[in-house]
């Protein structure tokens, strides 16, 4: 990592009219401005713009916490995710209802096979896939609990390693790895629900 | 020898390059025999590709506006 050297003044905003210093948050946030809202929408929906403004607050008073440009990815996300789930929080939205039974023996891959969806295509696993769009696989990961949405987003979206997610999330890695597992199989089940019950595995007249 | 069920377990960390050595040598010894185990391995790398894809969306132009505004304002402020 060269990410030390890039930022010496480790003291960020200690002085409140260091303008250099000011500068350089706005620099680094920016930078991270599209990654923090895609993962603010997937968080809290229509909230997302809001989320981020609150926590380009937050990260801007709390500049001088910042030991080294290198972490400020991690460092903004991790900010914006408490944004995120205190407004979750507030908002008490009704417990999603997925349930667990048996989810960590699913697998996506064995029920499309067996279910054999599209008894005419030669690519079954493929085209599964294809007929969902942006908005149905956003709905998908909506109904995810946030303690497994928000490690599958920072890993599969963000790429972020486990061991940055753990210090993002305030986990130990052995939790973040068991919600991670969690979180795939989670999804696949829901992928697999979501296109029953919406009409997704009517075979198409091509 | 692990089973099909012990390698798809561990199929995501695989690909994840999150296992340690001997898990990854056995997962790998597993597929180099198994072909409905390589069609797995192969469709969890799809799917890992079509959530990042599908998840991540494009911030419109006006929402990016006013974040920037806002650390304009923040940079000039006292």
């Amino acid at each position: 990592m060269v990410a030390v050297d890039v930022f010496p003044e480790a003291d960020g905003m200690r002085d409140p009219n260091d303008r250099a210093a000011k500068e350089r948050f706005r620099v680094l946030a920016e930078r991270q401005l599209p990654r923090l809202y895609t993962i603010a929408r997937r968080l809290v929906g229509d909230d997302a713009e809001d989320a981020v403004q609150d926590a380009l607050l937050k990260a801007f008073k709390a500049f001088d916490r910042l030991e080294h440009a290198g972490a400020a990815p991690a460092w903004l996300t991790s900010i914006l995710v408490n944004v995120c789930r205190d407004r979750g929080r507030a908002k008490a939205r009704a417990p999603a209802e997925v349930s667990f039974e048996k989810v960590d023996d699913f697998s996506l891959y064995r029920t499309i096979a067996d279910e054999d969806p599209f008894p005419y295509s030669d690519s079954l696993h493929l085209d599964f896939l294809e007929q969902f769009g942006a908005e149905d696989v956003r709905a998908v990961l909506a109904r995810l609990p946030d303690l497994y949405r928000i490690p599958m987003l920072l890993v599969y979206v963000d790429g972020f390693a486990t061991k940055e997610v753990a210090r993002i999330s305030g986990a130990p890695l052995g939790t973040v790895l068991a919600r991670l597992h969690r979180g795939r199989k989670l999804f696949e089940r829901e992928l697999w629900i979501y296109a029953e019950t919406n009409g997704l595995l009517v075979e198409r007249v091509r | 020898m692990i089973s099909c069920a012990e390698a798809v377990r561990q199929l995501w960390e695989y690909l994840d390059g999150e296992l340690p050595d001997e898990r990854r040598a056995a997962v790998e010894e597993h597929l180099s025999f198994c072909r409905r185990c390589c069609g797995e391995a192969e469709f969890a790398g799809e799917l890992r590709g079509f959530l990042a894809r599908q998840a991540a969306e494009e911030m419109p132009h006006e929402v990016h506006a006013r974040l920037l505004a806002t650390l304009g304002e923040l940079e000039a402020g006292e």
